[in-house]
């Protein structure tokens, strides 16, 4: 066992603990936020450390809270089989959007550009079938539980917060292991491959479009997942907080903050916006409306320009220089802002 | 081996080749020598399909390579060494290699190339950690044939090896292709070093502006007058 590894055990173990230790039902819900948007932040760092930069990823996230909503509130369909047909249509999704755009070479900004539109078009198209996602007011998944039933396993809906925890640190331990999957697999080396030199990478048997398209599906299912855990877990939903441009820019912000290179690095990336936005909120209020979005963009130029690796890939960077290690064959390339 | 009969090829409205007839027989090495944007660097993307074909046909071992898409033209033997190196900057030279034998027909053969290919360039060996984009311009150039090497291909398409290069360097990369072709391989190079070239190759075809002009064997082109006087500067 080397050191990372032993930190890594302790810190799941610290984790794991966190219910035990009688914090208040506020702390939990900030560890369970953490946990949840640190997975929603891999499934976005799966593609973007690869340069498919996704400004959309709120798409998929709307898709995974409203389809497990919706077919729960209007078909009585649990939502156990409700996220997997959500995550089969975020990635039905992220095939319609991606296999033009890599088809046609449409890379770096106007790939950005374009997953904007579509997180903007999510938004618009919950908030115009008002007549069934409840539009901009939001909705809520019809309940089942009371003080009686304080949990319902169909309904996936649990009035506990302890058992919130331990759902949510088990769909973050899945995404953490999906990520080193794709971290070590031949798709790693031929997506980093593409991102350097596309045509090289084509010329040597990459499947360039279907190589995009395998991350990027993953990317969209994950984030789906994310999606409909939120709601289940708020059991409200609504169009700005699932979908849309300012889900989306926090979504970047916080895996390019954290660190999209290394596997914790999106999970440290939403303890940072967290105590971000809790920060504010406790200092600010909810007075400057916005405000949070202004400061998550102005925040992402500094660290693109700054810190491209993130707080957490800084830090192990710093940590490899001073005991002089080299890193070696599993160096991680060094984002390009221009890509 | 390779066959190309009245080939054209270009980028959107502009026509880069015109009727480009030309074969590479088995065992053989052949150059494409002509001026700057003649299009040298295209005809050997139309081969690997990096750009689309506009008309003709080419054909690998008599296999029509028309419809067959970019990321499948190494599996039929051909591996391209492109122009400028196109490493993958940002991996080290053992893992642009490992890309080199990426597709599944390559990779159980993989331990054994990365020898062959550390024998042929030891260079590499000592060099294996480091990131492709840090090393000099002749290293970057083997690494680059070394990738191409791992595939294991019986044709290799190498694009101006010796561009950029300092002279002694230049020399290195000169006999490094004559090793490979004593390894067997059959190759078809494109180069602005004429004089050079045409001394490892057994035949040359001349490129201008898009058009085959002349070809022979490499003796035929060193003697021609017209060669002589444009490219060689005799
Ligand atoms: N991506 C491109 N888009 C448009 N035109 C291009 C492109 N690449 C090359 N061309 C044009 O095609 C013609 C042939 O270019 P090519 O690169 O094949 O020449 P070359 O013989 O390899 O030249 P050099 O010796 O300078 O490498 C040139 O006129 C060039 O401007
Ligand atoms: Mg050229």
């Amino acid at each position: 066992m080397n050191i990372p590894m032993i930190i890594k055990a302790v810190g799941f173990l610290a984790v794991l603990s966190i219910p035990a230790l009688g914090f208040s039902d506020y702390v939990l819900h900030i560890a369970i936020s953490a946990l949840l948007w640190g997975f929603i932040y891999t499934g976005w760092s799966v593609m973007g450390r690869f340069g498919l930069v996704s400004l959309g990823h709120g798409a998929f996230m709307g898709i995974g809270a409203y389809m497990v909503t919706m077919l729960w509130n209007h078909a009585g369909i649990t939502p156990w089989i409700g996220i997997p047909v959500a995550v089969v249509v975020s990635m039905a999704v992220g095939f319609m959007i991606g296999f033009p755009c890599f088809r046609f070479r449409i890379t770096g900004h106007y790939f950005a550009l374009v997953t904007l539109a579509l997180s903007e078009v999510v938004r618009l198209l919950i908030v115009a079938l008002r007549d069934y996602t409840g539009g901009s007011l939001g909705v809520t998944p019809d309940s089942v539980i009371s003080a009686d039933t304080p949990n319902s396993f169909i309904a996936m809906q649990f009035s506990d917060k302890v058992t919130w925890f331990y759902i949510v640190v088990a769909v973050w331990v899945v995404g953490l292991l999906v990520w080193r999957a794709v971290d070590r697999s031949m798709i790693r080396y031929a997506m980093e491959a593409v991102s350097q030199e596309e045509d090289a990478a084509a010329s040597l048997g990459v499947h360039v479009t279907r190589t995009k398209l395998i991350v990027t599906m993953i990317s969209a299912g994950m984030t789906a997942v994310g999606g409909a855990i939120y709601g289940q877990y708020q059991l409200y939903i609504n169009p700005e907080t699932t979908s849309g441009i300012a889900i989306s820019l926090q979504i970047v912000f916080a895996a390019i903050a954290g660190g999209m290179f290394v596997q914790l690095g999106p999970t440290v990336g939403a303890v940072i916006t967290l105590l971000l936005t809790e920060g504010l909120r406790q200092t600010v209020g909810h007075d400057v409306h916005g405000l949070d979005v202004m400061i998550y963009g102005a925040m992402l130029v500094l660290f693109i320009i700054y810190m491209p690796r993130g707080v957490l890939g800084r830090v192990i960077e710093v940590f490899e220089n001073r005991t002089g290690g080299t890193s070696g064959p599993t160096t991680q390339p060094r984002p390009q802002p221009g890509e | 081996m390779l066959e190309l009969k009245n080939v054209s090829a270009g980028y959107g409205t502009f026509q880069a080749l015109f009727d480009v007839s030309l074969e590479v027989r088995a065992g053989e090495a052949v150059a494409v020598i002509g001026p700057n944007g003649a299009g040298k660097t295209s005809l050997l993307r139309v081969i690997s399909k990096v750009i689309d074909l506009n008309g003709g046909e080419i054909a690998m071992e008599g296999v029509s390579l028309n419809d067959v898409p970019a990321h499948k033209i190494i599996e039929m033997g051909i591996a391209h060494v492109p122009e400028h190196r196109r490493l993958f900057p940002r991996l080290t030279v053992e893992e642009n290699l490992k890309m080199g034998g990426f597709i599944a027909s390559a990779r159980s053969h993989f331990d054994e190339r990365l020898a062959y290919v550390y024998e042929l360039f030891p260079r590499m060996k000592e060099r294996r950690h480091q990131l492709a984009g840090t090393m000099s311009g002749g290293e970057q150039q083997m690494c680059a044939i070394g990738r191409g090497l791992m595939s294991g291909p019986k044709l290799l398409l190498l694009d101006e090896p010796s561009a950029g290069l300092a002279p002694v360097i230049v020399q290195q990369v000169f006999d490094l292709v004559r090793r490979i072709r004593e390894e067997g391989y059959t190759v078809l190079i494109v180069e602005q070093n004429i004089q050079q070239v045409l001394k490892v190759v057994d035949r040359a075809y001349l490129l201008e502006v898009g058009q085959i002009k002349m070809s022979g064997s490499s003796r035929e082109l060193l003697e021609n007058d017209d060669v002589r006087r444009a490219y060689i500067g005799l």
